[in-house]
């Protein structure tokens, strides 16, 4: 009992500093699920935290744990992080959920933001991108670019979001081309980059001539760009593993959202809410184009993002079919977020099973 | 499935590239022990060999100054381990753990500014006329160099252990380390020697990793390849030509897994992800249930600490 | 000409002082490091070894975090002591750990839900069952064949963890997680939950179990035959086979002994601090524990204060990272470092080192 007052007190001890005193800074942290240095996932939250501080200066300040394992390890950092004062807390994986949902249990003055997940709370909000939609962009360079008809796609773990880029990507890419066929290999890994260069080369050997990937590292874009085939950057632009290979990217943009939610903190507005942000807010940004890229379908691809923007364009339009045949969505229809939210199958034209 | 997509000569060539990182780490740990000492700590010599190996090369432009280096670097590494091990008399198993950790860290450390840079292209080889040969061409003769060099080190590891007095020491020193010193022979010395080389080819098949087979430099990405090169030695009864084996049957079924996905098999991956560990124990069976008449054991000295009283 | 003469008895005095000296060693490491770091050495040593024991705000909370962080590590390590004494060496607890977990969570989500009043009991005793069974794959390969321990043990970690993965996208899978591959949560399932038993501690049962194993496993080895037989089969095995200790019997109890209790700190782990099973379940407790077995010199209290001062450095990693902004990269190296020294002091335990002028040693 004597700790719950120690924290409490402590908990609304810094809850008043931060009013009392405008110029103590805000102090926002940061839960990393990878090393700053996989140059995806983490690093681009990184690059978030990053133009917090250079958006606000000397009036905040950031600091960050990297590779903390999901479950219990996380529950124990992000508990420090609110101890030591933090008013503001970001928890950057799928994993951290329920860590982050018990520690603002307990730490009612402390904001928490969790990416990725659907648990919320008065203190706590829930934010992730739409890369769905970049995957229709680059889905669409794909469809026109493959000669061989055959995109590889390297896919991490069975979850709605993987699942929903898969789909995406091949719905854009079978319509401008029938012919297409998608290759899919599951890592079962986030990041191992010789598991997905390794990968890359199987699906190469497959008749692969442009990856896409939803894994962490940079490995599949060195290897393309090796074998002569071409890629897209995942996460962040990855241009420099693959100078020839890199047709386009889908980028992380978390600043904007990062920067807002630090303002919210310091004007006292902050409020519980759930961020699902695509391309017209700039949270999923599609890289350059690459000189191989023709200029027609750089203009047709640009038409997607900016239709995807004007929200006059959704990456699931029906008429869709499941895998199975049955129907999905009727002519014109879209489908809610919730739908979205929990995919589960494949659409029609797409070959093999999800693992279960 | 379309079995008929899946093409054993590309399989082939790439059960190559993948294999000969673990490889050359396997045959630098069973110098290791087959002179009586059990370094667990190959995978954060590997890590360390990646990325100084890395930085070599590309503050260099120089890919083989980054093979030098990744040799040195481990060798380095395994440094800390000989000097502990050998003159502080720690007990193995816990100083090679330290040893990965410790890697890992140092790695991860010396390796931040060099994250996102683009290592100098390792060429292969091609070898003129005979790479043009169908199929066996591409299997053969169309690696990189450093794929020939572990072949060549394969073949001088055993020439060494078989055929070589100062082997023929190394492996008494193995065996019973009392007689070898009772005997005259330098047991720490040749020891040392032993940890360092067995270094520097886990450094070697670090950087190979970093250079060629996923040519750039990221945090942990060794993702446990010196485990798999511990476990090869073991799978391979301490015998040069059964790692060779080892090493490329585990690439083998790795490569297999990986394009049996692509070629649309059904299977939940991550059975057929254990395909490669299930497939190790069961020819380590195989072997055990032979060998029991053989000379399949371990060095009998293996791990335990060698202590001359004056 | 410094040598090292064996002390005839392991000195207890050099037992006590061995490990001082190696953390003085290692604070002097550190503050190299982080001068070479940029940062303050005074601030950062504080930060990493003293403000979770001592800190005002952080200590009340990162004291019983020690304990409940190294609890898992010290009861896989108990276990292991064993069979590292007679020389039979399991290296995949981490396999038995994460095959314990599963046992019990398959156990525990059968009964999901349902009223059954021996549900904590009994998903206790799977995850002991999950363990043992795993470890009696290398215990009767070895056995049976003469395959050897190590690789197949070590081999069966990935295997276990290409089959948690497995489970938890497949049979295992939730029905309310959103599609994503995680169990149920045994935090809705208060029979299962192996929660908090002093509250905002985080203390839980595993704590408890790791302190009662390790005064049962010092009883043991003291003063027990068994503790007696694995000395002297790792010390001697020819001898032990001739004073009618069975080395099949011993490979096979020892791996049960190791894998039960790795397989006991998985039902812990999964039906408490993360009271889930997801892909990151596997945490490496079953290799740190090696370590710790060895820090501990295989003596289960000094496995106690090994796996202590472990958690320490972990934990206090974490507050250097959160304060001082220090990478983690620079934890891992600092953590290999003390391991370096704390295994290097142990030398004076056993050996003393004398001085011999040039030319006449």
């Amino acid at each position: 009992m004597k700790l719950l007052k120690n924290i409490s007190a402590v908990a609304l001890a810094f809850g008043l500093a931060t009013s009392a005193f405008a110029e103590d800074p805000t102090k926002v942290g940061f839960v990393y699920v990878g090393p700053i240095g996989d140059f995806g996932w983490s690093y681009e939250h990184d690059q978030g935290r990053l133009a917090i501080e250079e958006a606000f200066g000397d009036k905040v300040e950031t600091t960050f744990a990297e590779s903390v394992p999901e479950g219990a390890d996380a529950e124990r950092v992000i508990t420090q992080m609110a101890l030591s004062g933090h008013d503001l807390i970001f928890t950057t994986s799928f994993g951290y959920m329920d860590p982050t949902v018990n520690v603002a249990e307990k730490f009612p003055d402390v904001k928490f933001e969790h990416a990725t997940g659907f648990k919320r709370a008065d203190n706590v909000s829930t934010y992730s991108g739409r890369f769905y939609e970049g995957r229709s962009v680059i889905g669409h360079i794909a469809g026109h670019m493959t000669k061989s008809n055959v995109i590889g796609y390297i896919a991490s773990y069975p979850i709605p979001e993987v699942i929903r880029g898969i789909n995406s990507a091949y719905l854009a890419a079978k319509a401008v081309n029938p012919d297409v066929e998608l290759k899919i290999v599951w890592v079962f890994t986030w990041f191992d980059p010789a598991k997905e260069a390794d990968a890359a080369k199987a699906l190469i050997e497959q008749g692969a001539d442009i990856l896409m990937q939803h894994t962490d590292s940079p490995a599949a874009m060195t290897i393309a760009e090796e074998e002569g085939i071409f890629a897209f950057g995942q996460a962040s632009d990855m241009k420099q593993f693959g100078p020839k290979a890199r047709l386009s990217s889908i980028i992380d943009d978390w600043a904007p959202y990062y920067i807002a939610r630090t303002q919210a903190v310091m004007d006292g507005t902050w409020e519980s809410m759930d961020t699902w942000d695509g391309i017209a807010p700039g949270m999923v940004v599609i890289g350059d184009y690459s000189d191989d890229v023709p200029e027609d379908v750089q203009a047709s691809a640009n038409a997607i993002k900016e239709g995807i923007a004007a929200g006059t364009l959704h990456s699931f339009t029906g008429p869709i079919n499941k895998q199975d045949g049955t129907p999905w969505l009727a002519a014109g229809e879209t489908p809610d977020d919730g739908v979205l939210a929990t995919m589960d199958f494949y659409v029609e034209g797409i070959e093999g099973e999800i693992p279960q | 499935m379309d079995w008929a997509s899946l093409s054993i000569v590309g399989m082939l060539a790439s059960l190559v590239a993948a294999s000969t990182p673990i490889l050359l780490a396997a045959l630098g740990e069973t110098v290791v022990e087959r002179a009586g000492v059990l370094n667990l700590g190959v995978e954060g010599m590997m890590i360390s060999g990646a990325v100084i190996g890395f930085i070599g090369a590309v503050s260099t432009g120089n890919i083989v100054f980054g093979f030098l280096c990744g040799a040195v670097g481990g060798a380095a590494l395994a440094s800390i381990f000989a000097l502990l091990s050998q003159y502080f008399l720690t007990n193995h198993v816990a100083t090679g753990l330290a040893l990965t950790l410790f890697g890992l860290g140092f790695s991860a450390m010396i390796g931040q500014p060099y994250v996102g840079k683009k290592p100098p292209p390792i060429s292969d080889l091609s070898l003129p006329y005979l790479s043009d040969i169908p199929a066996l061409g591409r299997i053969l003769f169309s690696h990189d160099a450093v794929v020939y060099v572990s072949l060549a080190l394969t073949f001088c590891v055993w020439y060494f252990l078989r055929r070589t007095k100062t082997g023929l020491i190394l492996r008494a020193v193995g065996e019973n380390h009392d007689a070898a010193h009772g005997l005259g022979y330098r047991v720490v010395r040749i020891r040392v020697l032993a940890i360092l080389f067995g270094g520097a080819m886990a450094g070697l098949g670090g950087a190979y990793l970093s250079l060629a087979r996923v040519p750039q430099w990221t945090e942990g990405m060794t993702a446990g390849a010196g485990w798999i090169a511990l476990a090869i030695v073991v799978f391979a009864s301490w015998r040069p030509e059964r790692v060779l084996l080892g090493a490329y049957l585990f690439g083998g079924i790795t490569i297999l897994q990986l394009n049996l996905q692509a070629a649309g098999m059904t299977l939940n991956p991550a059975y057929l992800s254990m395909a490669p560990y299930l497939m190790t124990i069961i020819v380590l069976v195989l072997i055990s249930r032979q060998g029991k008449q053989q000379n399949s054991h371990a060095p009998a000295a293996l791990g335990r600490i060698f202590y001359a009283p004056r | 000409m410094i040598t090292l003469v064996k002390r005839p008895e392991p000195s207890k005095l050099a037992g006590v002082f061995a490990p001082v000296v190696a953390l003085l060693v290692t604070f002097i490491a550190c503050a190299i490091l982080f001068a070479i770091l940029d940062r303050d050495p005074w601030e950062a040593l504080r930060v990493l070894f003293w403000d979770p024991l001592f800190d005002e705000t952080m200590a009340s909370f990162t004291r019983p975090q020690l304990l409940v962080k190294a609890a898992p590590i010290i009861l896989i390590a108990l276990g292991l002591s064993f069979g590292f004494q007679a020389g039979i060496w399991n290296i995949g607890a981490e396999g038995q750990y994460i095959m314990g977990a599963i046992a019990a969570t398959s156990v525990g989500l059968v009964c999901y839900g349902t009223s059954f009043p021996y549900i904590f009991l009994l998903m206790g005793l799977a995850g002991i069952a999950g363990g043992v069974a795993w470890a009696m794959i290398p215990a009767l390969l070895r056995v049976r064949f003469g395959a050897n321990e190590i690789l197949v043990s070590l081999m069966l970690v990935y295997v276990a963890i290409q089959f948690l993965a497995a489970m938890v996208t497949g049979p295992m899978k939730s029905p309310t997680a959103m599609g994503f591959p995680e169990t149920r949560s045994f935090r809705d399932f208060p029979p299962a939950f192996n929660g908090e038993l002093i509250s905002n501690t985080g203390l839980h049962w595993g704590v408890v179990a790791a302190l009662l194993t390790a005064i049962a496993a010092h009883a043991i080895q003291k003063h027990h035959l068994f503790g007696f037989q694995i000395r002297v089969l790792g010390l001697a095995p020819k001898a032990a086979r001739l004073s009618g200790i069975e080395p099949t019997r011993m490979v096979v109890l020892c791996l049960a002994l190791s894998g039960g209790l790795a397989g006991l700190a998985g039902f812990y782990e999964a039906s408490g601090p993360t009271a889930k099973l997801t892909t990151d379940f596997p945490s490496g407790y079953g290799f740190t524990a090696i370590i710790v077995a060895f820090l501990g010199r295989l003596n289960p209290i000094g496995i106690v204060f090994a796996g202590l001062v472990l958690a320490l450095t972990i934990i206090g990693g974490e507050l250097a990272q959160l304060m001082l902004n220090i990478p983690a990269a620079a934890v891992l190296v600092i953590q290999g470092m003390l391991l370096f020294f704390l295994l290097a002091a142990d030398v004076l335990v056993r050996y003393r080192f004398v001085l011999h002028p040039v030319g006449v040693g």
